[in-house]
């Protein structure tokens, strides 16, 4: 569309924001691109006051972890061989070996099984390679860039951050499917029902979205932490104690996210005409099989947005983990603020930035897959309020 | 929808709700009239000691719990009224203070220091917010359509990064030798100790919500601006009004509805303000009404939690935040009835 004469923009006005934009995507980027930078140092380079020491990492090189200019472009050529094959390749395998209704699931396994073939050719086949082909490159193969994965090593491996992660794993998947079944319901009901009921509920649902969660983890801790004693009555001699366990947690934060899913589902199936399940019970179909056979169907869009934000919950919560796990059985984001308060020496602090890194990966790739769902996510629910 | 259904299916979200939610409120409310504590009994325990001819007895009065058949400790539960409340606000001392003129010492106080700060923190970022990302939602939109892509995904990571590693990517920056420390030592010539300075950390604080969630309030914006209405700004640039008239005019009347739900959210999110304490580890300076809730609910070195101060924090915590949303629920609500007749 061409833009008419008189809303064009005098070049001042472009440069202006042009130059604007500019500054606020590196205010933006700079934080998580320099400690992404940090990460990868010793601990000398990394906590260098000169900026050019932390890039270069002249004391990570002289200690003999360095790349080599055909280190470096091998890498970049893998890397991006890699993202084209995920973008032009993996759907394709994906759809032809997954079962037909079951494209989620063969998607989550695809993209898995990719990642985990990236990261052997990655960092299992290609330093041997390298580590051979360098010697005899000449001056390409002598190291000038500084770089070192082993505070990487040494938070996932030695440190045992493999069980956070894995903890982390348990309490997101949970949280996300609890929320999204609970929610999707209740959302399809109260868009369809105009009752003033409908309406209070969603307004008691906007008052519980304000609560700060450690009001409600007052109320949970003294419950959860005698447990055991409540529940012998009913469920006699062994009954459990629910602080530390990871289904207590699912269930707090799936209450938690409940009012801002069934806002979100609500607006997003106030969208989905009601001619469509109303012709449906036109043809004889009860509320439930107008869900289950019209609604359903055409529902994914919103019910993974709403996921993708269920997700992000329950990934970057920190009040409610780190209260009701107790420290052998934590998440990453807890286990990441305690390796900070034991910090002592500068390889500690490394290794914690090392780990916040590891954390932050996971949420890089979500936004690139589905930038396109948190925006539109986003707009669907602000547009309804 | 008949009311069956209806309960159908909303039951499970509304039990769900109910049974996390609305119960522990109503716990908290109770917990923060009582107050449990372990039996203890005094008992006199004679010590003796081997001594020159003979021993040395030292008869002593302690204090110790007293336990049941199982060996568990037993507690009593009071209801002690307002004491917890009194305990957290600590008014005689803020009476006293104000008695005495010294106004800062209220300040000390950890409620009234949280209350302070966690206030400022809210009103004076949420203007930024909405600034902020306005601007950046118009000079998206002014730019070629070809990069827009790479902005958003660029502007997204800041909202969607968890906000303990944020505030630590941003603390890692400044605190200690950290390169823009350092940049600014070079720059001025003399030795800035962030970490040491209270407002310095509150600046920072601020600085890293306002980046955490501008991108959010950009991203909504955003979508608002694709439905201003370009006949009407035509017409308007007919009539003569300038860019400055007509951003003030026609596309800030278009967006108010989202500037509010903006206002609302960031309003509800900055008041439970907790992960920027944790990641800039600023209790020595600066705590949020949220953290000290928190901080009483952790065990401290005996392994007790101070529930019922922990409640009447909390209790106090929720019932700001509802004086602070009245006049947007009000609003909402006339929406509604205007709406429904």
């Amino acid at each position: 569309m061409a833009t008419s004469k008189a809303l064009q923009q005098p070049f001042s006005l472009r440069l202006t924001s042009a130059s604007f934009l500019t500054l606020w995507c590196v205010i933006a980027a700079f934080p998580i691109v320099w400690i992404a930078v940090m990460s990868f140092k010793s601990p000398v380079d990394a906590f260098s006051a000169n900026p050019l020491n932390v890039v270069f990492g002249p004391t990570t090189r002289a200690d003999g972890n360095g790349l080599s200019i055909l280190d470096i472009v091998t890498g970049l050529i893998v890397l991006i061989a890699a993202g084209r094959l995920a973008f032009s390749r993996l759907p394709k395998w994906v759809e032809r070996l997954t079962p037909k209704g079951l494209a989620v699931i063969g998607w989550l396994v695809g993209a898995a099984a990719y990642a985990v073939a990236f990261l052997v050719v990655f960092f299992g086949i290609l330093p041997i390679v390298l580590g051979a082909l360098n010697p005899i490159a000449g001056p390409l193969g002598v190291p000038v860039l500084g770089l070192t994965t082993e505070h990487y090593y040494a938070v996932w491996i030695e440190n045992g951050f493999w069980r956070n992660f894995q903890n982390s794993l348990i309490v997101t998947a949970g949280v996300v499917t609890i929320s999204l079944t609970v929610g999707t319901l209740a959302g399809y009901g109260l868009a369809r029902s105009g009752s003033s009921l409908a309406f209070w509920i969603l307004i008691v649902a906007l008052i519980f979205r304000a609560l700060p969660h450690s009001v409600l983890v007052a109320g949970y801790l003294p419950v959860f932490i005698n447990s055991a004693e409540i529940l012998r009555p009913i469920l006699g001699e062994n009954a459990p104690t629910l602080y530390g366990q990871p289904l207590a947690v699912i269930a707090v934060l799936v209450a938690i996210n409940q009012p801002f899913t069934i806002w979100m589902l609500r607006s997003f199936f106030q969208n989905i005409p009601n001619e469509l399940d109303e012709a449906a019970r036109v043809d004889g179909c009860t509320h439930f099989q107008a869900f289950r056979w019209v609604i359903m169907p055409v529902m994914w869009p919103g019910v993974i947005t709403t996921g993708l934000f269920s997700f992000l919950l329950a990934y970057n919560d920190l009040l409610v983990t780190s209260l009701l796990l107790d420290a052998q059985n934590q998440t990453m984001v807890p286990a990441i603020a305690g390796y900070f308060n034991r910090e002592t020496t500068t390889t500690d602090q490394v290794e914690a930035i090392a780990a916040a890194v590891s954390i932050t990966a996971p949420l890089f790739l979500l936004v690139m897959i589905f930038q396109r769902q948190i925006v539109s996510g986003l707009t669907a629910g602000a547009v309804k309020g | 929808m008949k009311f069956r259904t209806l309960a159908w299916f909303v039951g499970p979200s509304v039990v769900m709700m109910l049974l996390f939610i609305a119960f522990p409120l109503a716990s908290v409310f109770l917990q923060s009239f009582q107050i449990t504590q372990p039996v203890v009994e005094t008992v006199e325990v004679e010590t003796c000691t081997p001594g020159f001819l003979g021993q040395t007895c030292v008869t002593e009065t302690k204090t110790t719990p007293v336990l049941d058949d199982n060996g568990n400790p037993l507690t009593t539960t009071e209801w002690v009224g307002l004491l917890s409340y009194a305990r957290v606000l600590q008014l005689e001392q803020v009476g006293s203070a104000i008695a005495s003129g010294a106004w800062n010492s209220i300040l000390a106080i950890d409620f009234w220091k949280a209350l302070r700060f966690t206030l400022t923190f809210t009103l004076v970022t949420l203007p930024l917010v909405i600034g902020l990302g306005l601007a950046i939602a118009l000079a998206v939109n002014n730019a070629a359509r070809s990069i827009r892509g790479q902005i958003i995904f660029v502007s997204l990571l800041p909202f969607i990064i968890t906000p303990v590693i944020g505030a630590l990517s941003i603390r890692w920056l400044f605190y200690g030798d950290g390169i823009i420390t350092a940049l600014m030592e070079d720059m001025f010539a003399t030795d800035i100790s962030v970490a040491a300075n209270g407002w310095a950390i509150e600046l920072l604080m601020m600085f890293y919500r306002v980046w955490h969630v501008a991108p959010f309030a950009f991203v909504i914006f955003y979508a608002g601006l694709q439905t201003v209405n370009q006949d009407t700004l035509e017409s308007a640039i007919i009539d003569g009004a300038s860019r400055f008239e007509r951003l003030r005019y026609v596309v800030v009347p278009h967006l108010m509805p989202l500037i509010i739900f903006v206002a609302l959210i960031h309003l509800m999110d900055a008041y439970r303000a907790f992960e920027e304490v944790v990641g800039f580890s600023s209790q020595a300076h600066r705590i949020t009404l949220q953290w000290l809730t928190y901080d009483l609910l952790t065990p401290d070195d005996a392994g007790n939690r101070a529930i019922s101060r922990a409640s009447a924090s909390a209790m106090l915590t929720m019932i700001g935040i509802v004086v602070l949303l009245i006049p947007l629920l009000r609003r909402t609500w006339r929406d509604h009835k205007g709406s429904a007749h």
